[in-house]
């Protein structure tokens, strides 16, 4: 019973050096030199080195000449030293009616047709008015970039056609041809949407 | 099911099976000790350990030593981390202002032995709590512990059945090291660089302020996160980097990298079924016991999917939505599909590294992992664990079957009698037992009712059994409004971790002892065939029967209430 005590620790020694500690350094290392932007966060900066942000990690935009993200329930928004979706339930009187400081799936709605100058009865984008599981997701639907085209284009003094032009541009589709979902990265998005004055 | 969904679930399973038979047979010649490609590598590793450790490879166990070897590498894997989670912030890597969740003792010693013993429930946030040292040093090794200890378990239990007349079942050391020199340790160095390519981080840098484009700052946690990732799904451990693990854009940053999570978790415990096959000589059992498994993780799938695509009627009647399906709690990248299909391939295998909120799935689309989780993980399963899971069914199976006709029952040749029919009923009874009795005292003190901040009415019951399937059966996943960090829930679900490993593993170690002592008989025209269609739908019933009607009462009062409420518009 009491055999395997010294051969186990020295085995979870072995272990904590091998896994714990070379394994980690090992792939650091090899990173660093390979694929050193990823390892590093594959963070943006502007032209003097400022950090903006990631291009994974998404963040709050609120001004009408941006894209806007999805609703996130990180940290006051976007907060990504703390991820974290709202977790509520399907029958959850918080999610469907809303609380204090936190607006419900109907008032993001109609936030939405009132910020985009939609009709009424206009149909929405799923992703448009949900919080995603992490509060981090840097991507929109291509369907709910379209609908704000005609807020952004009005606020920037372009035409409609030529930010559906671009948004068209951005998209990434399904990874392979057949993984995941379609969609656009709304920070990168945006640094082109930028761009187009310069 | 439209086309889009059902081609990513049909890659799926059709990489997994391609890949079953040459994984399934490169493990049986990895544990058999016979030459791989890989031995001019890991061969001359192999003999240092074996000198450090004081290890002699030609040392063979009875099924007693092998399972006291296993308990004693669980319990100093235990002192080990939770060591170094109680002298964190004075090791390098702490950053005290973001890690603000205080590691008191009863959170450091319930992430210990929920990490050592691949259930990685995680009642913290990583990137709130834990320091780079101990997300390395700790969880990672953690991680490799919990899954070569459970590969080696798994071979134990082959050699189990394989053997006729012979107490011999192996050297539990010498599988633990095969298992992470053959396979996790390269598997892992490949699939991290994999990771990076991709975008996963993996440094050791302070969290980046950066400031937005409308100029608002912006705090990003960094870290070591690719080592951590890749292991805790080949391992089928499961416990993340971040606070919400896999659906954080760091941890999982694109669907190829959901995808390769997905592989690593499936392949090995898949591929096991063929070296099981091939070692005991009886490649159709294998295969049988694969096709199973594939049918009931199809099931699960296509369950999923119908009610998560059909989304929430509360919320889509009173709002015009592009499609009904229910996003809350997803990412755009993953959308409904991977994330389907990674909850059901997580809460199958023992491994908790969901990318959506379960919490947020519509009440039926949330009991399908449920399920998964109570039914004991042998849906492709946990490393090791997965296996013997199955076995530990197709005996009851055939238990039942032989009440029907009479006759002592039998499987492979070994004849179940009471006393190996004694320990296949306290593995059975071990999961009902643990979740529902915890479940109820949750539920009647006050301390239990304290978690349920987020959710209440049955949504809170379900996430409160939630917690205790999912620590039992080692997986990890939670449905995460439940409160789950305090010295209640940290206590009550490490003691529902400690049963799910030990009380299942060691009735499995035992039974391979019975097993390998025992005559190999031929069959007779009386022995019950476990390679037909017809004991596949045998299989499948029994499951269903016993599986989910122990469960029944506590489904009905949890889940299915609440998808009627809901259809009611009633709210909580």
């Amino acid at each position: 019973m009491f055999k395997p005590i010294l051969p186990t620790l020295r085995m979870t020694m072995v272990l904590a050096l091998v896994t714990g500690i070379i394994l980690p350094l090992a792939v650091t290392g090899i990173a660093r030199m390979v694929f050193k932007e990823q390892a590093d966060g594959s963070l943006v900066r502007q032209a003097n080195g400022q950090i903006i942000g990631s291009v994974l990690i998404g963040q709050n935009f609120a001004k009408p000449e941006y894209f806007h993200a999805r609703p996130s329930a990180a940290g006051s928004g976007y907060g990504a030293e703390a991820s974290s979706g709202t977790n509520l339930g399907p029958t959850s009187e918080k999610l469907v009616n809303g609380a204090k400081d936190f607006p419900s799936v109907r008032q993001l709605a109609e936030q939405y047709k009132k910020e985009n100058e939609l009709e009424l009865s206009a149909i929405i984008p799923v992703d448009a008015v949900t919080r995603s599981g992490s509060g981090l997701d840097p991507h929109i639907s291509p369907e709910n970039a379209l609908l704000q085209a005609k807020r952004v284009a009005k606020a920037r003094n372009l035409s409609e056609s030529a930010v559906k032009d671009l948004v068209r541009a951005h998209t990434e589709n399904r990874q392979l041809g057949f993984l995941g979902e379609p969609r656009i990265n709304v920070l990168m998005l945006n640094l082109a949407l930028d761009k187009l004055h310069d | 099911m439209n086309f889009d969904r059902f081609l990513q679930y049909f890659v799926f399973l059709a990489c997994v099976t391609l890949l079953v038979k040459p994984i399934g047979s490169y493990m049986a010649k990895v544990f058999r000790r016979e030459t791989t490609f890989l031995d001019p590598l890991a061969l001359p590793i192999e003999r240092l350990t074996h000198k450090l450790c004081g290890i002699d490879p030609e040392q063979q166990m009875n099924w007693k030593e092998y399972a006291f070897a296993f308990v004693w590498i669980t319990l100093w894997g235990t002192l080990l981390l939770y060591l170094v989670f109680s002298i964190q912030q004075f090791l390098p890597w702490f950053y005290p202002k973001y890690m603000s969740t205080p590691m008191t003792p009863d959170l450091a010693l319930n992430t210990a032995l929920s990490f050592v013993t691949t259930s990685t429930w995680q009642a913290y946030g990583g990137e709130t709590t834990m320091s780079y040292t101990s997300q390395m040093l700790a969880l990672v090794t953690g991680n490799f512990l919990g899954g070569a200890a459970g590969l080696a378990v798994g071979m134990c239990f082959i050699r189990g059945f394989a053997n006729s007349r012979d107490e011999r079942l192996g050297n539990f050391y010498v599988d633990f090291f095969r298992a992470l020199y053959w396979l996790l340790l390269p598997i892992s160095f490949l699939g991290s660089l994999a990771l990076i390519a991709q975008g996963v981080p993996m440094n050791f840098n302070p969290y980046t302020t950066a400031i937005g484009l409308e100029g608002q700052p912006q705090i990003i946690a960094q870290g070591p996160v690719a080592v951590l990732e890749i292991i805790k799904n080949l391992g089928t451990n499961g416990g993340g980097f971040f606070n919400v693990n896999g659906a954080h854009p760091y941890a999982n940053p694109t669907p190829l990298t959901n995808f390769i999570g997905m592989l690593a978790i499936a392949v090995l415990p898949a591929a096991f079924t063929y070296t099981f096959g091939s070692l005991t000589e009886r490649k159709r059992e294998g295969w049988t016991l694969y096709i199973l498994m594939a049918i009931l993780f199809s099931i699960g799938i296509f369950s999923c999917d119908w009610f998560e695509s059909k989304g929430n009627p509360l919320l889509t009647e009173k709002i015009q939505l592009s499609e009904p399906a229910n996003l809350e709690g997803k990412e755009t990248r993953f959308g409904i599909a991977q994330s389907v299909l990674t909850a059901i391939t997580t809460s199958n295998t023992s491994t908790g590294s969901y990318n959506s909120m379960h919490d947020s799935y519509t009440p039926l689309g949330g009991m399908v992992p449920l399920v998964d989780m109570l039914i004991g993980q042998f849906i492709f399963g946990g490393l090791g664990g997965g296996l013997y899971g199955i076995i530990l069914w197709v005996l009851i199976t055939m238990f039942v079957v032989g009440l029907m006709v009479g006759r002592t029952p039998e499987y492979l040749g070994e004849k179940i009698g009471p006393k190996e029919m004694k320990l296949i009923a306290l593995y059975i009874l071990v999961t009902p037992l643990t979740v529902l009795i915890l479940a109820a005292i949750a539920v009647a003190t006050k301390d239990g009712l304290a978690g349920l901040t987020t959710n209440i009415g049955p949504h809170g019951a379900t996430s409160i059994v939630y917690a205790y399937a999912s620590c039992n059966a080692n997986n990890g996943q939670n449905f995460a409004g439940l409160s789950a960090n305090s010295p209640f829930y940290n206590v009550t679900t490490a003691i529902a971790m400690l049963t799910g490993r030990f009380a299942l593993s060691i009735p499995a170690i035992a039974l391979a002892g019975r097993f390998s002592l025992q005559p190999t008989r031929n069959p007779t025209q009386g022995t019950m065939p476990s390679d037909t269609p017809t004991f596949a739908v045998v299989f499948i019933a029994t499951v269903f029967v016993i599986g989910a009607l122990s469960y029944f009462p506590i489904l009905v009062l949890g889940p299915v209430v609440e998808h009627f409420l809901m259809y009611e518009g009633r709210l909580f």
